[in-house]
């Protein structure tokens, strides 16, 4: 982990009609690191996701990504910004009329111009870097677990070696072994690819175990950023409440 | 702008201008890689790569120490030249390795998997097995369908004993849905084919001198077969659709389970209300297009025959008995029930993805409107027969 910054945002305010969202908002997420991204429900942790990755247009503020302002992009300027990113959306979001493999390769066509037997090849490495069988490659989302799709939402945000993965809630809906198991494998990947992963989550396990700070949303601002060992000292009512209670200390807190 | 940081010639992931990928052949027995190996330069790689595939049995360095970025892409490259060439009988060394490299290498060699072929068999067989799987879906869902009917007959006779259980509400609702909103374009529709009809005949009567049996023709036309039909129709691409994709995205978000857990009966629920409504509306919407299709082929007779409205009246009563106007409304409550079945089945059986919706609900409307003028026909045979 080096200390540049290669997410920004600064005074972000955002909302919907008149319900603020985020209101003077600031982070900076460093190269190489694994932030998670805490709150409670209707604190803001998907707005701001959304916010940074684009899809939802901030009142105010600024938002830099690998260095480009990413509201101020033109188009290709834009998508060559959105080659270096991955993002895993909650369920996967995986496209229903596609196989895995065609899912993985939709990037691929998007943003180069590879040979099908290439392409395919990438996508078998994919599929087994997430731990995959073979033969779910041919496989329709339909057919897959809410585990396996995740995997496969995952292999899909890799598809182009990313710099930044974006998590939404990765472990929710696994049960605590695939949860675990997830979380081992971001590790693992991380360890492989070198990404800077910025992840939105509720669970207090992966928390524990694959990241390197967290920040805590609450009051329309993150109220507290660090790693475990200082949320354990944060004296913020939400964020004594989150990381002392009943859950946080059977997750061995 | 992104910092440079290009000095330490590791893999650094900023975004600097990347070296072109390069591979160097300094002799027989030397590979030198370099340049950045992602996965834009991957196709062009690709092709290079082809030539050094065939090893001649003798060592083989390949050098990668000047790589300056290595993603998986490139990672792949690499260890399919190294296996092609032992697979062709070279030694294969590796050389210029770092730390980074070898966790990508190892990773990707440890995934490196075949990519399922798809399964070659003989095409006719494959011919005749498709012919066989669909003949026997067609069946099952002809049974599927049977049983469908049977036990919407069960729960209707339910309803009969027990009145209390019609859902009044959810019907009066979907009679305004299928019924009363559908009256614009039913009647826009029918009165322009009584233009038409009215129309095309003047132009072939007039050749015989007999102009005035337009009227028999429209009255005929119009209200034995064309505004029910029409009606029908027009309801089957509305309901045959709404029904479906209504009932497929509740499947879809586990509501027809939630209504089962709670006692609630689907057929009774979403079924009943919605077949009544339609049996209800279909009638009246047969009446609606009779009249606005008589209107159409009324006023064009007027304005090309010139045909008064009192005349055409009278005419209309000479030209048919009120059994041709029954004889359309009849066949009102039939089609209403087969659309209201094909819909609500097509909707239950919606299931796994997005796409199955838009299938279900194209499926639902082409069996409606195709069983519809099947019917029709059958209908026609049958009033021929009886002598009406």
């Amino acid at each position: 982990m080096s200390d540049e910054a290669v997410i920004r945002v600064k005074n972000l305010r955002t909302g919907f009609g008149d319900h603020v969202v985020h209101d003077g908002l600031n982070l900076e997420v460093l190269r190489g690191e694994v932030l998670g991204v805490v709150g409670g429900s209707g604190a803001g942790k998907s707005v701001l996701l959304h916010s940074i990755i684009g899809l939802q247009k901030p009142w105010a503020g600024s938002i830099e990504v690998l260095g480009q302002r990413v509201l101020d992009l033109e188009p290709p300027e834009r998508a060559a910004l959105e080659a270096r990113w991955g993002v895993l959306f909650q369920d996967g979001a995986l496209f229903s009329s596609l196989t895995v493999a065609q899912n993985i390769q939709v990037p691929l066509k998007e943003h180069l111009n590879l040979n099908q037997r290439l392409m395919d090849e990438i996508a078998m490495i994919k599929i087994g870097l997430v731990g995959l069988p073979p033969e779910s490659g041919r496989l329709y989302p339909a057919e897959l677990s809410g585990g396996m799709r995740k995997r496969a939402g995952l292999a899909r945000a890799l598809a182009l070696d990313p710099e930044i993965l974006f998590l939404d809630e990765p472990t929710s809906g696994l049960d605590p072994i695939g949860a675990a198991r997830f979380d081992a494998l971001i590790k693992r990947l991380r360890k492989t690819l070198g990404f800077t992963v910025f992840m939105v989550t509720h669970d207090l396990d992966s928390l524990n175990a694959i990241c390197d700070r967290i920040a805590v949303l609450a009051d329309k601002q993150v109220v507290a950023i660090g790693d475990m060992k200082q949320m354990l000292n944060e004296r913020h009512p939400w964020v004594v409440e989150y990381f002392h209670g009943p859950r946080a200390r059977s997750a061995g807190l | 702008m992104v910092k440079a940081d290009e000095s330490t010639g590791t893999t650094t992931l900023n975004q600097t201008q990347p070296t072109p990928a390069w591979i160097k052949f300094n002799d027989d027995e030397k590979i030198a890689l370099g340049g950045s190996w992602t996965i834009g330069e991957a196709e062009r790689l690709d092709k290079e790569l082809v030539v050094i595939h065939d090893g001649d049995g003798s060592r083989i360095i390949i050098n990668i120490s000047e790589l300056e970025r290595l993603d998986t892409a490139g990672a792949w490259l690499i260890h399919r030249t190294r296996k092609a060439l032992e697979a062709a009988g070279a030694e294969v060394m590796l050389d210029g390795m770092n730390p980074e490299y070898e966790v990508l290498l190892n990773e990707v060699a440890a995934n490196d998997q075949s990519y399922p072929p798809l399964l070659h068999t003989n095409q006719l067989a494959e011919w005749i097995a498709r012919t066989g799987e669909v003949t026997l879906d067609t069946l099952r869902r002809a049974r599927d369908f049977i049983g469908f009917f049977g036990l919407i007959v069960l729960t209707l006779l339910r309803t009969v004993t027990h009145p209390t259980r019609l859902r009044l509400v959810p019907m009066i609702h979907h009679i305004e849905h299928v019924g009363l909103n559908a009256l614009p374009i039913v009647g826009l529709i029918s009165f322009l084919i009584g233009v038409v009809i009215a129309y095309q005949g003047a132009n072939q009567m007039k050749q015989f001198g007999a102009e005035v049996f337009v009227v028999n023709l429209i009255a005929v036309s119009i209200l034995r077969e064309i505004g029910i039909l029409l009606a029908a129709i027009v309801i089957a691409g509305r309901s045959g659709s709404a029904f479906p994709a209504h009932i497929g995205a509740m499947k879809e978000h586990e509501e027809i389970d939630a209504k089962r857990t709670l006692g609630l009966d689907p057929i009774e629920v979403l079924v009943l209300p919605r077949l009544l409504a339609l049996v209800l509306a279909m009638p009246l919407l047969a009446f609606f297009a009779d009249m606005m299709g008589l209107l159409g082929g009324g006023l064009m007779s007027w304005v090309v025959l010139d045909i008064k409205p009192d005349q055409f009246v009278e005419r209309l009563g000479n030209a048919v008995s009120l059994w041709s106007f029954w004889i359309g409304i009849i066949k009102a409550p039939f089609f209403a029930v087969i659309i209201a079945l094909v819909g609500c089945y097509e909707g239950f059986q919606v299931g796994g993805s997005a796409e199955s919706v838009g299938h279900m609900t194209s499926r639902s409307v082409v069996e409606a409107i195709f069983l519809v003028i099947v019917v029709d026909a059958a209908f026609s045979i049958f009033f021929q027969l009886v002598g009406v």
